[in-house]
Formats: C-alpha cells, sequence, structure tokens
C-alpha cells in the first residue's frame, strides 16, 4: 500500500518538476512570475486530449500540446512581456495574469467547464510489480518528465542557445555588449518555458484521464511552491522537490486526509524558506531579487 | 434610494480598497505582498470567533482582530526581511496559500464546510470604516514617516546610511498592512455572513494587488479607482455572457500597456485639481 502510493506520489510529483522548471526558466532570467503557466499547463492538457480522443497516437499528442502551449507562450512574450520590460516587476507579472484569464474563459468556452474524460480503456492496462500495481500511464508520465528534464538540462548547459540564456540571465546589458540577442533569448525562455507546461498538461490529463478548465490555478500555485522550495537557480532543485512534494502529497491524503494536504506542501515552503531561503539545492544568488 | 444591486457592488468596493490599501502600505517600502488574503482571513474568522461565539459588538471584534494580525504580520515580517523583491512575494504567496489551507482543516471554525451565524452590517458601517482608513493614509501620504517609507522603497542601502531604522519601516508596514487587510476580512465576514477558506485564496490576494496597480501604485487615492473598477468592470461587461471574462483579461493588459503608472498619478491629479504642475 505505501509502495503504491510511492508511485502514485512520483508520478505526480513528475508533473510538478516540468511546471516548477517551466516556472524557473522565466524566473531565473527575467526575475518575473508568468502567472499565465498555470493556464498554459491546462491549454496543453486540453490539447493532448483532444488529440488523443481524435485517435492519434500519443507522442503527437504530446508534441501537439507542447507546440500549441510553446506558441502561446511565445505570444505572452510578445504581448505582456516585451513592451513592459522596463517596468516595475509587478507591471508585466499582471499582464501575464490577464493572459491566464482569458487562456482560462476561452478554454472554458470552447471545450465547457465540466470536466473532460478519456476513454478508460486506454488506462486499464496495469503491470504488477510484485505487491504493487503500476499502470503504463504512470510509467509512461513519469519517463518522459525525466527525459524532457534531461533535454532541458542538455539544452541550458551544453548549447550555444543555452550560453546565451546563462549569460543573459547572469546580466542582460553585458550579454548584450557581447552581442548576445537579449530578445531572442527572452523569447526562447518563454517558449521553452511554455512547451514544458504544455507537456506537463498532457501528462496530467493522462495521469488523471480527466481535464478541468480549472485545474491550471492549483497546480500551478503548488509549482511554485515546489520551485522554492527546490531553489530557483538549479536545474537539479525541481527534479528533487518535485517528487519529494508529490508524494508528501500523496502520503498526506491517504493517511491525513485530503483537506490537509495544501496545509502540507505549503508549510514545507514556509519552513524551507525560513530555514534555507535558497533551497534545497539553491546557489547563493535567490535573496538578491530585483527590487519591485 | 439606492437599489439593493447597487447596495451589493458598493460594499464590494468598500471590502476592495481595503484590501487594495493593505497592499498600497506594504507596497510603498519597496515590498510586494501577494498574501494579504492570508491576514484577511485570519481578521474574518477571528472577529466572527469574536461576534459569534464571545458576542462582542463588531467594532471592538474588528479591532481586536486588526491588532492580533498585525502581531501576525509583524512576526512574518521579520523572516521576510532576508527576502527580497520577487522572492519576497513568492514567500508571501506561501504564507497566504498556508492560511487558507489552515482554515480548511481547522474544524472548530467549520473547515471546509465554511462558518456562519455573524450579525450583518451595514453598507454605511462598511464605508464609514474604508473612509476612515483612506483618509488616515492620505493623511501618513503626507508625514515623515512616508517620506522615509518612500525611502526605503527607492533604494534601501542609501537609506539606511542616512540614518534610517529600515528594518522598523518595512516591518512597521508589514504590520499596518495586516491590520488593514484584517478589518477587510472582519468587514467581508460581517457583510456576507457566511465565510469559507476559499474566500481567501491567491485570486483574492491578486485582485488587491491588481486593484493598487491599475488604480495607480504611486498615490493612495489610486486604490479608489482601483477597487471600483475592479468592481464595476465585470458588471459593465455583463452583456458579453460567456465572453466577460476574457474581455476583462483583455482590457486588463490594455491598461497595462498605456498607462502602466496606473489610471491615477500625480501628474493627473494635479491636472484634474488644475494646480501648476511642481517642479
Amino acid at each position: 500500500m505505501l509502495l503504491q502510493q510511492l508511485v502514485n506520489g512520483l508520478t505526480l510529483g513528475a508533473v510538478y518538476t516540468l511546471i516548477a522548471l517551466s516556472f524557473s526558466l522565466v524566473m531565473g532570467i527575467l526575475s518575473i512570475l508568468n502567472l499565465a503557466i498555470g493556464e498554459l499547463f491546462m491549454l496543453g492538457g486540453y490539447l493532448g486530449f483532444a488529440l488523443i480522443a481524435a485517435h492519434l497516437p500519443l507522442p503527437i499528442a504530446l508534441v501537439g500540446g507542447m507546440l500549441g502551449a510553446a506558441v502561446m507562450g511565445i505570444v505572452i512574450e510578445k504581448v505582456a512581456y516585451q513592451p513592459l520590460r522596463d517596468a516595475p516587476l509587478i507591471t508585466p507579472m499582471l499582464s501575464t495574469l490577464g493572459f491566464s484569464i482569458i487562456l482560462q474563459n476561452v478554454v472554458t468556452n470552447v471545450w465547457g467547464s465540466d470536466p473532460l474524460q478519456l476513454p478508460s480503456e486506454l488506462f486499464d492496462t496495469r503491470i504488477p510489480l510484485g505487491p504493487i500495481n503500476v499502470g503504463v500511464m504512470q510509467l509512461v508520465v513519469i519517463g518522459v518528465a525525466v527525459v524532457l528534464v534531461a533535454a532541458v538540462a542538455f539544452l541550458i548547459q551544453k548549447t550555444s542557445a543555452g550560453r546565451a540564456l546563462r549569460a543573459v540571465a547572469e546580466n542582460r546589458d553585458v550579454a548584450r555588449l557581447l552581442g548576445v540577442s537579449a530578445g531572442r533569448v527572452t523569447m526562447l525562455a518563454f517558449a521553452i518555458s511554455g512547451a514544458l507546461a504544455g507537456a506537463a498538461g498532457v501528462l496530467i490529463s493522462l495521469h488523471y484521464a480527466a481535464i478541468t478548465p480549472y485545474i491550471g490555478v492549483d497546480t500551478g500555485l503548488k509549482a511554485i511552491a515546489v520551485m522554492i522550495i527546490g531553489g530557483t537557480t538549479r536545474v537539479w532543485g525541481a527534479l528533487l522537490a518535485g517528487p519529494l512534494i508529490g508524494i508528501a502529497e500523496v502520503l498526506t491524503i491517504a493517511y491525513g486526509g485530503s483537506q490537509a494536504r495544501d496545509l502540507v506542501v505549503y508549510g514545507l515552503m514556509i519552513l524551507i524558506l525560513l530555514l534555507r531561503p535558497q533551497g534545497l539545492l539553491g546557489g547563493s544568488r535567490s535573496d538578491v531579487g530585483q527590487r519591485v | 434610494m439606492m437599489s439593493t444591486y447597487y447596495a451589493g457592488l458598493f460594499a464590494d468596493v468598500g471590502i476592495l480598497l481595503l484590501g487594495a490599501l493593505s497592499v498600497y502600505i506594504i507596497l510603498a517600502t519597496g515590498q510586494l505582498s501577494l498574501g494579504n488574503a492570508g491576514f484577511m482571513g485570519i481578521g474574518a474568522y477571528l472577529a466572527s470567533y469574536l461576534t459569534v461565539e464571545l458576542h462582542w459588538p463588531v467594532t471592538a471584534a474588528l479591532l481586536v482582530s486588526a491588532v492580533a494580525a498585525a502581531a501576525i504580520g509583524i512576526v512574518v515580517g521579520f523572516p521576510a526581511l532576508r527576502l527580497k523583491g520577487i522572492y519576497l512575494a513568492m514567500a508571501t504567496l506561501g504564507f497566504g496559500e498556508m492560511v487558507r489551507s489552515f482554515f480548511l482543516v481547522f474544524e472548530p471554525m467549520g473547515g471546509s464546510g465554511g462558518y456562519r451565524g455573524m450579525p450583518h452590517i451595514t453598507l454605511g458601517y462598511i464605508w464609514l470604516w474604508a473612509g476612515g482608513i483612506l483618509l488616515l493614509v492620505l493623511v501618513l501620504e503626507r508625514s515623515r514617516l512616508w517620506l522615509e517609507m518612500r525611502a526605503v522603497h527607492d533604494d534601501e542601502t542609501a537609506a539606511g546610511l542616512v540614518g534610517l531604522n529600515t528594518t522598523a519601516v518595512k516591518i512597521g508596514a508589514f504590520g499596518f498592512g495586516a491590520a488593514v487587510a484584517a478589518i477587510c476580512g472582519g468587514l467581508f465576514a460581517h457583510h456576507y455572513v457566511y465565510i469559507e477558506p476559499s474566500n481567501f485564496g491567491f485570486e483574492r490576494s491578486i485582485d488587491f494587488v491588481l486593484a493598487v496597480i491599475l488604480g495607480g501604485s504611486t498615490v493612495g487615492a489610486g486604490a479608489v479607482i482601483g477597487a471600483l473598477l475592479l468592481v464595476l468592470l465585470p458588471e459593465w461587461l455583463r452583456f458579453l455572457v460567456d465572453w466577460r471574462l476574457a474581455a476583462f483579461g483583455g482590457l486588463l493588459i490594455l491598461v497595462l500597456l498605456t498607462r502602466r503608472q496606473g489610471i491615477l498619478d500625480r501628474t493627473l491629479i494635479a491636472r484634474l485639481t488644475f494646480q501648476r504642475r511642481p517642479a
């Protein structure tokens, strides 16, 4: 039973990790909170859902969800962030909130506010592994998340686009003087961030076999907690904190009642902020945020 | 005679105005709080407990909740001193969500089922508080203390170097903001006579910030414009039926793009009151 819960927590945690990475990509480079990420996650979920319902194979649904959310991420960057780049940090944060309101409204109008269900025959295959039952979909979710995190880590650490991202994060002006196109880097950050959120959306709709337009708000806020617990400056922080929070949440639901789950997650977040404000694996940069 | 419909809307405006002012006071020292709904929740639950279980008069209950929330605000403010900018904002967000989820499991006050039985208050009473606190903030804006707060906002290091106690200023602002948010919550509870934890979630906190930024974050009167706009705009957009929220989101982005300093600022106030522009 406990082992079963651990697997469930790991699956949920894999999704949290992806959204936390999505937040921290934009956060790390521009120090702004993109409040539309929760909605990009939801949008990705619906796009993936629609593609699966149209009997397309899973990889296509995943890529479709990622592409759709990435394009939306770029639109948000062009409309809500770029014109307000030199405004105080709150202003672009609230304009991304505007997009989050629009996206939620549009999705509700297109797909309805009732939860959509995926046909269950897709999800009934379970592999018995000793005492526990692992759903095929759970393995898919965890596998895809691991591959995506590795891909993002490779992109940031090893490619020239990644070097440009890190340079702009370090010092935008110096990076521009050295010939890095800060505008294109910003766009890239929003696109990757959107793709990750979209992938997480497709994965969560596979995990629950259902989706609603309101899934983004709750999960998005929890992903912010995951980002803080892991530390905003390192990719690996989210990889550790995601499963940690996922497991903590699932265990709380199983043994402490479902009402207590948020208290545990945000309690952990506050505890980390008090004891280790840079996060579990964070560097030393976390407490020098820009002024608002 | 005002119709019940408009009376309800103006009660919402008064309550939102107090929430916006609570954010405005903290923001004046350069700190963004995304968790003021947490203080609002504390005020709402504590004031309701005092009036329902202990049969206190509403005014006394509000005052005590304000003091209690201020104390909590100061306690929360101390560790928050280590964090700046967006990291502080995310910490306050976590605080707000923790308060909400605490009341969700706090069975003595109804837990997720909510809490009821509070005496109802009138629109006039709400505005007595809202107007009074607005006046207090407007007076504060003309004081030396406000100059110190703005100095901490503009450059904390420089403010410290000229001998200002930046710690006291920042913590004090947090405490004052928390007290105002608690009064906002107490009034909310006794206006709707029913509260549940989801009333005090992240969306409420962000509403407060939105009212301040839309109305104008450099003048206290901006919060009035912001609160009016946030309550009335969705009503005016009712004719769009299902697309009302999308239109609201679009308008929000448009206002931010065209007037990033908010609708009201000193230049506009000077022009409206026919003053000469200060040099």
